[in-house]
């Protein structure tokens, strides 16, 4: 598994090879959307949604073996493929490199391009979120 | 610009729009936002520079010549709001910082101090938030009821349920003249009347009708009519409000400060004449000096081309646009200006308005500032494309096809 480094560095050279032509990059936000493992449906609740977004978006986070695991959905596609890159780079993770990790992959993809300066505090309160997720598994973890 | 009304096509009249002339995202641009902001031609922005190069100095009571430049562009353009709205009076023009701040004028300078427990007042179910909450806050404060006239399936207001809604006890109506969010026109000059007959004073919301036509509050017969510069091809940050003098004189102020008195003491203070009454503090004095030559452009343009350009993109745009797979407008009423709000089904607003730019094509997305309205049709928002006079009939086929192929990539 790479670290959370690697996978910005990761997703950093695929937009680079989008040679910033806004189509194709929402073409491929789009395309990475499909591949979000999704959050089941009666989760689709007030309790799993995540407050600052514009477009909705659900988020659950799971420990397995130690490591931390989302899963999300949003009812807009772009939306979904933006959160797909944010689950990609977490997932997989402990609790304790997620609640240390500083994501710097949005500025040098052009993330306020997508999602425009507004929407970009939505983008904020999705790590938040995914932080606080993996802050109430971290005691989970310490209490087994 | 000096030519004869009539005779300019509008490929002459675009040309005077600098920001038109660019690509976004390497397509040339198409602006369909023109109900949020329209834009601005050369001439208007020419006479923002010019003020600054030449004329820029505080207003009234300066004894030197650059005040009194700055002074006189100041009050020439309430006098081109006098002859666009053709007010009996320019002291009847309150210069603002636009609609919003002309309606919340009325709601506390009249609104508190004229109405009472037990009274209501009047909107309707398509308004923009801005003639919703101030009228919410004057309830507050005075214990008057807010009441709402229905909107129908269409989008036409429910002039029945209107006309049931008066009474005694309705003291003001403020309603919308065109709706932001689905361009219906509503009969204003029947709710004026009818409204006039329990004797309730009442406001128009002219921010989207000040684009497209010649507006007459003689002609009307309403109380108070409020617009803002930015959606008529002028500056932002500028607006106006028109009142009948015997109201605006009964009002009193709701700002304090500069340029609204007329002698102040600390034992007591007494207020200008209006329009200064309700002018406190240094204004947007730039932006309001070059509004008026927005107001020349469109009165050398001339009413009847600007309406005949934009009807026929509006035709162009239902020829075209309807057919497309799972196109739903939203608000159909008979009597619409230049503005097709739709949904495609099982697309997202928020993702055809990030396809739309990518492909260099501006439009609004959301709830249009009509929350109450988007909850009566079930939807959280739409896609909102809005045509200016500048606007061709080759930019809505770019935009039709362009939609046609955003939808596929989703039916895949």
């Amino acid at each position: 598994m790479s670290s959370i480094a690697e996978k910005e560095q990761e997703i950093i050279d695929e937009f680079a090879m989008l040679e910033g032509d806004m189509e194709m990059a929402i073409n491929y936000i789009m395309e990475l959307g499909d591949q979000l493992p999704m959050i089941s449906e009666e989760k689709k609740d007030d309790e799993h949604i995540v407050k600052g977004c514009q477009s909705k978006v659900w988020l659950d986070a799971n420990l397995n073996d130690g490591l931390v695991m989302f899963t999300a959905d949003s009812n807009t596609a772009i939306t979904k493929g933006l959160v797909s890159l944010l689950v990609r780079t977490f997932s997989g993770e402990s609790p304790e490199t997620i609640l240390k990790s500083e994501v710097s992959f949005p500025s040098k993809i052009g993330m306020n391009r997508f999602i425009g300066t507004q929407r970009s505090n939505g983008f904020a309160a999705m790590i938040k979120q995914m932080k606080l997720y993996a802050l109430a598994l971290s005691t989970k973890t310490e209490s087994n | 610009m000096n030519e004869v009304a009539g005779i300019m096509s509008i490929a002459e009249i675009r040309k005077q729009f600098p920001v038109l002339d660019q690509k976004v995202n390497g397509k040339p641009l198409i602006y369909f936002d023109n109900a949020a902001t329209s834009q601005t031609p050369s001439s208007v922005i020419e006479a923002l520079t010019n003020y600054y190069q030449k004329d820029n100095a505080n207003i009234h009571r300066g004894i030197h010549t650059l005040a009194e430049r700055a002074t006189a562009g100041f009050e020439e353009t309430r006098k081109a709001l006098q002859r666009f709205l053709n007010a009996p009076e320019a002291e009847e023009i309150i210069i603002t910082k636009g609609t919003t701040e002309s309606i919340n004028l009325v709601a506390q300078s009249y609104g508190r101090k004229f109405l009472k427990a037990g009274d209501e007042i009047l909107i309707s179910g398509m308004e923009h938030h801005s003639n919703i909450v101030p009228w919410q806050m004057v309830c507050e404060q005075t214990g008057a009821r807010l009441k709402v006239i229905p909107v129908l399936e269409n989008g036409e207001l429910d002039m029945v349920a209107f006309r049931s809604l008066l009474s005694e006890k309705t003291k003001f109506v403020s309603v919308v003249y065109i709706s932001n969010a689905l361009g219906t026109i509503n009969p204003v000059k029947d709710i004026i009347d009818d409204a006039h007959t329990v004797g309730a004073k009442v406001l128009i919301d002219s921010a989207q009708a000040a684009p497209h036509y010649n507006l007459d509050v003689q002609e009307l017969g309403c109380d108070f009519m409020a617009l803002s510069g930015h959606k008529m091809y002028g500056p932002t940050g500028v607006g106006a409000l028109y009142g009948k003098r015997e109201l605006l004189e009964s009002m009193d102020p709701y700002q304090g400060g500069g340029e609204m008195i007329r002698e102040v003491s600390f034992e007591k203070t007494t207020y200008n004449d209006i329009p200064y009454k309700f002018e406190a503090g240094t204004p947007n004095i730039a932006d309001v000096v070059a509004w008026k030559t927005a107001i020349e452009f469109m009165e050398t343009i001339g009413f009847d081309l600007l309406h005949d350009q934009e009807m026929l993109l509006l035709a162009k745009g239902k020829e075209l646009l309807f057919d497309i797979d799972g196109f739903q407008p939203i608000g159909t009423a008979a009597n619409k200006t230049s503005v097709i709000s739709f949904l495609i089904d099982g697309i997202h607003p928020f993702d055809l308005g990030m396809w739309l730019d990518a492909k260099g094509i501006a439009v609004r997305t959301g709830h249009h500032c009509t929350q109450p309205l988007m909850d009566q049709f079930g939807i959280e928002g739409t896609v909102r494309a809005s045509f200016a006079v500048y606007n061709t009939v080759e930019e809505i086929e770019v935009f039709a096809e362009a939609l046609k192929s955003i939808v596929a990539k989703f039916r895949k």
